[in-house]
């Protein structure tokens, strides 16, 4: 079999370029169909991404307990939080009060800050760093000292020009000193973690003349402990309450995948969806393609006249859809990228184009004028020779 | 060893329950050079025996040896590879392809032949020139005269050197001085060599070859000497 592909290439253009406007809307579906495809799994990946990302920035190995107070005691005092340190696979434990407070520095005042009473191991369980100044120490815990580390809002309200740190200023109508600034968290769907104003929680529990915890983040030594962190404390808890509706324990990680999942789910369906209006593309190449079988049934024959074979007949028919499909699935690329990236802009949603789903789709497309193109291909190709010369 | 060998060959079509005999029982002998021409009405089954010498059909029943090879029973493929390198057509109403240029419709049984495209564009123009076109080797079929449109379909049927030139009414679809030019290449064919067979109603152009056959109702016979004897 003698076959020239760059001769059946340019053929194939020549043919595609004869009739332009049909063959600008052939190409039309698979357009449209590949950039729907990048657009929307660009834009399910970017939420996954997105939510994922705010719930690996609260800590990855996070187990939450809150005691809901329904067995024979309701809370947990301080030292008892101490004696979850020592359970296996738990690496901190940062016990907390939180309350909203009104912040005060001189005249001015914030009044929705969140006021969370904690240990110094809180900024490693969730992640917070300080900017300037320090975070709790140990020493402010056990001296109940009248500090605090604040967010950054609380700063840029109260301190638009100047440190706050070794600044007084007061909580609820208590004074304070602000011993540090926490680094910017930005604001999420889970609400700012910028307002927020950081006290040692001993000094907490005098202030609310209540010495009750309900809720403790833990964080396990490593991801694979978690599950045994979490067997641990239950037996802990289920001692302490009777009850194993006393309390409840969230497992970060077991979140992390639910959630991951039902994002997968969605991009997936996107995907499916837009992935049939590919198809619905193919169907119309193999129409079009059809078309241009029976209107160049003389070409076909006088071609078979000249010494053509089966296969050349099939490869040019075949090569004029792929080229069609190809050159649809090359602009859709082109068209899919810069709608995710308008859309981000525009909308602000996050999307992520990932170069798989740019092969995935370039591939999708070519395969679809392999497939839609090869029963008119062969159609051609099995012409009789006779009866084509003949074809008026 | 005669170029064409046709030994008892019969072709015939299924109409429903029907049997329709369109060429029966045919011998016919033809030697490398000549000129022959085959005469015969609408109906007589001259079309037939044209696709079963061009290798487009295959006969029912016979033998049918060209250049040595018995053809009758061949696959497309290989029918296919017979008519690129050995058969150059002349049809009645030229079948060019309109969207090329006469040049790409000449090199048109190259390609067939995986020619390289330098070589392929050479003996393009060599043809065209040989058939008087070779100014005109970029238009298109449209932008031509049918005399110089069937000009191009020689071209395209001598490029491939191949040893029979087989004409169905070459002449018919055109006016009397274009008709005698292209019988007068034809003869210029003849004369450096080639085998040539034209099939043709009009007992004048039959003049013009060496043998003339007639048929006439799937039988052939030979009925007379023309003028290229």
């Amino acid at each position: 079999m003698n076959l020239n592909l760059v001769q059946t290439l340019r053929m194939a253009i020549a043919s595609i370029l004869s009739n332009k406007m049909r063959s600008f809307l052939t190409m039309l579906g698979v357009i449209i169909g590949v950039s729907a495809v990048i657009t929307l799994v660009s834009l399910g990946e970017g939420s996954t991404r997105s939510v994922t990302e705010h719930i690996q920035s609260m800590g990855s190995n996070l187990l939450t307990v809150n005691i809901t107070g329904r067995g024979t005691s309701t809370s947990l005092t301080y030292n008892e939080t101490r004696e979850l340190r020592d359970l296996p696979g738990v690496l901190y434990v940062a016990p907390s009060l939180a309350s909203q407070a009104t912040v005060k520095y001189g005249s001015i005042s914030s009044d929705n800050a969140s006021l969370e009473s904690t240990t110094p191991e809180y900024q490693y369980v969730q992640n917070y760093r300080v900017s300037s100044g320090r975070f709790l120490l140990e020493n402010d815990i056990t001296q109940r000292q009248r500090t605090a580390v604040i967010g950054k809002e609380i700063v840029d309200e109260l301190f638009p020009f100047h440190n706050p740190v070794g600044e007084r200023i007061k909580i609820n109508g208590q004074t304070f000193t602000v011993i540090g600034v926490l680094e910017e968290k930005g604001t999420s769907a889970m609400g700012s973690g910028d307002n927020k104003v950081i006290i040692p929680i001993t000094t907490g529990q005098r202030l609310a003349g209540n010495t009750g915890i309900r809720t403790v983040y833990i964080q396990a030594a490593s991801p694979e402990q978690v599950d045994t962190a979490e067997l641990y404390l239950n037996n802990y808890l289920i001692k302490k309450f009777k009850s194993e509706d006393g309390y409840r324990i969230f497992n970060q990680s077991e979140m992390l995948s639910t959630i991951s999942e039902v994002t997968g789910i969605l991009t997936a369906t996107l995907a499916g969806i837009a992935g049939i209006s590919l198809l619905v593309g193919g169907i119309g190449i193999m129409n079009i393609m059809l078309v241009s079988v029976t209107e160049r049934t003389r070409e076909i024959g006088i071609r078979k006249a000249l010494g053509a074979k089966h296969a050349n007949i099939l490869v040019q028919f075949l090569i004029e859809a792929v080229v069609i499909s190809g050159l649809g699935g090359i602009i859709g690329i082109i068209f899919g990228i810069s709608g995710s990236m308008v859309i981000s802009n525009l909308a602000g949603f996050n999307t992520v184009i990932s170069v798989n789903v740019i092969l995935l789709a370039s591939m999708f497309s070519i395969l679809v004028g392999v497939i839609f193109g090869i029963y008119p291909a062969n159609k051609a190709a099995l012409l009789n020779p006779i009866d084509a010369l003949r074809y008026e | 060893m005669p170029l064409i060998g046709i030994e008892g060959l019969s072709k015939s079509y299924m109409m429903g329950k029907i049997e329709l005999r369109v060429l029966n029982n045919i011998n016919l002998t033809i030697q490398e050079g000549e000129f022959v021409s085959i005469v015969g009405p609408s109906g007589s089954g001259k079309s037939t025996l044209m696709n079963i010498l061009g290798c487009l059909d295959t006969p029912t029943k016979g033998r049918y040896y060209l250049d040595g090879t018995d053809v009758a029973s061949l696959s497309g493929g290989r029918l296919a590879e017979i008519r690129n390198k050995k058969i150059g057509f002349v049809f009645q109403s030229f079948n060019l392809l309109p969207r090329l240029t006469a040049m790409e419709n000449v090199e048109l049984p190259l390609i067939y032949r995986g020619m390289q495209s330098k070589e392929q564009r050479e003996r393009a123009v060599g043809a065209l020139e040989m058939v008087g076109l070779g100014d005109r080797t970029n238009h298109r079929p449209s932008e031509l005269s049918g005399g110089q449109q069937q000009r191009v379909a020689i071209a395209r049927a001598v490029v491939g050197n191949p040893p029979i030139i087989l004409a169905d009414e070459p002449t018919g679809n055109l006016d009397s001085v274009s008709g005698r030019e292209i019988m007068g290449l034809l003869q210029n064919l003849h004369r450096s060599g080639a085998t040539i067979i034209v099939i043709t109603h009009d007992s004048d152009i039959a003049q013009r070859a060496g043998r003339i056959f007639s048929i006439k109702d799937g039988v052939i016979t030979e009925t007379g000497r023309g003028e290229a004897v």
